[in-house]
């Protein structure tokens, strides 16, 4: 049994259990609107607010849905959730609904809502499903301004709009084109398997060490104590 | 991967109840449809007033930007093949299709702000271009509705290069490739990596300016 804080129910989803990086969710928004920074950063507070607010509300009604139905249900109230937060941006901030666009009405397919619901929400108190909710929706927003901020740059010359190399840059278009997002990603999850590898293999090596001097501290310690 | 990292720590699912009634089934995703129809019919309402609020001025801003700031434009409409000023008896304004006529200060008419729409790659584009009759040239184009490719298709209101092309192009418009125009009046340089969108643009514009070229040649010889 793994512990259960608080603090640990909203740290798994930032690293040990990113949901793009491990869990390999959300792949189809992760990879499509990652060409700039700013569709990234737009993305992935949409998707934090429907996540939480889904996240809430599914812990909440747990008891009341029957099992046979309780996909249906949670997909009906992410829908919702989807088509409340596309017609207030549209209301209340209009220049920033224009920029996103698309995006928003694709959040209801994002699996990470949907995995969450199932795998976490409809098991656990409210509270712990909403930090979970946190944690995972900035796990998946550190994923997001990563790609977009490599795809960007690499593929742009700019970061959140502005030119950061001389008008001699020439981009690399395809870094903003569709297969920019697998490059990069494949690139990203290489580096982070062979991170996690080295890790590994650190620890079993402290283990070893830890495993065979063990032995000898013992023996020095009864010396000392005869 | 094992289960238990997906899942997180927490109680196993509760096992299926093989009994659960049907109408136990329907009453749950019954009611729960309703409630969400309720709730988005109320959010819905809410927000109308201000989304169309937001597009009307959207829309006047961006007849003043195709027309270059009039002195002030007048709303003409389409009835039987005519353009009015006047709205005709008991006619729905919603319904009739419209252009508008900017006037400068000298109330000397500038040019018609024309509305067009054409599939593009992902969704309609709807856009709205200036028109003078006189010259027969453009007098510039801005993208009002688009679901295009962030990132490369939404270059059709974004590029800036691309979008004052408009300003001053003469009608009927030819897209060519980038760089290979023969410097022929018309050409529109395409946008790499968004061909379709930005071919969309320009068929738009000559759609429109087929269809509305016999109304605004008719309303030129009626002024006085």
């Amino acid at each position: 049994m793994k512990k259960t804080t608080p603090a640990a129910d909203f740290a798994r989803g930032l690293w040990r259990e990113n949901p793009v990086l491990i869990q390999m969710l959300g792949l189809c928004p992760t990879l499509a609107v990652t060409n700039t920074v700013a569709n990234s950063i737009a993305m992935s507070l949409a998707t934090l607010f429907v996540l939480v607010a889904s996240s809430f509300l599914v812990s909440s009604v747990k008891r009341l849905v029957p099992n046979q139905v309780r996909i249906s249900t949670y997909v009906l109230i992410i829908a919702t959730f989807v088509t409340i937060a596309d017609l207030s941006l549209e209301a209340l901030v209009p220049t920033i609904h224009k920029a996103l666009g698309a995006f928003v009405p694709l959040i209801v397919v994002n699996c990470i809502i949907l995995g969450r619901q199932e795998a976490f929400a409809s098991r656990n108190p409210v509270g712990r499903s909403v930090l979970d909710a946190l944690g995972m929706g900035i796990g998946f927003t550190l994923t997001l301004l990563l790609m977009g901020g490599i795809r960007e740059v690499l593929g742009n010359g700019s970061l959140l709009g502005f030119r950061l190399f001389g008008p001699r840059y020439e981009p690399w278009i395809i870094m903003i084109l569709p297969p920019g997002g697998f490059l990069t990603l494949g690139f990203i999850l290489l580096t982070y398997a062979w991170w996690r590898g080295r890790a590994a293999a650190a620890a079993r090596t402290r283990e070893l060490a830890a495993r065979t001097r063990a032995p000898a501290a013992a023996a020095a310690r009864a010396k000392a104590v005869s | 991967m094992s289960p238990g990292s997906v899942h997180g720590p927490g109680a196993p699912a509760p096992p299926d109840e093989p009994r659960t009634p049907a109408w136990r089934l329907l009453a749950t995703l019954g009611s729960g449809g309703a409630l969400a129809g309720l709730l988005l019919v109320v959010v819905y309402q809410l927000t109308l007033p201000r989304i169309e609020a937001h597009k009307a001025e959207a829309l006047q801003q961006a007849i003043e930007e195709v027309l270059h700031d009039p002195a002030r434009f007048d709303t003409l409409y389409l009835n039987a093949g005519q353009l009015t000023r006047e709205l005709p008896a008991g006619a729905d304004p919603r319904a009739l299709e419209r252009v508008y006529l900017g006037y400068d200060d000298a109330e000397t008419p500038v040019g018609f702000a024309i509305t067009a729409a054409e599939p593009g790659f992902q969704d309609v584009i709807r856009l709205i271009f200036g028109f003078d009759p006189k010259t027969g040239a453009l007098l510039g184009m801005k993208v009002l509705e688009t679901k295009e490719t962030p990132g490369l298709g939404d270059k059709i209101e974004k590029d800036s290069a691309f979008v004052s092309q408009f300003t001053g192009v003469a009608a009927p418009l030819q897209g060519v490739k980038k760089g290979a125009g023969k410097g022929k009046p018309g050409e529109v340089d395409l946008i790499t990596g968004a061909t379709i969108s930005s071919r969309t643009v320009v068929r738009a514009i000559n759609r429109a300016l087929e269809r509305w070229r016999p109304a605004l040649a008719a309303y030129r010889e009626r002024r006085p």
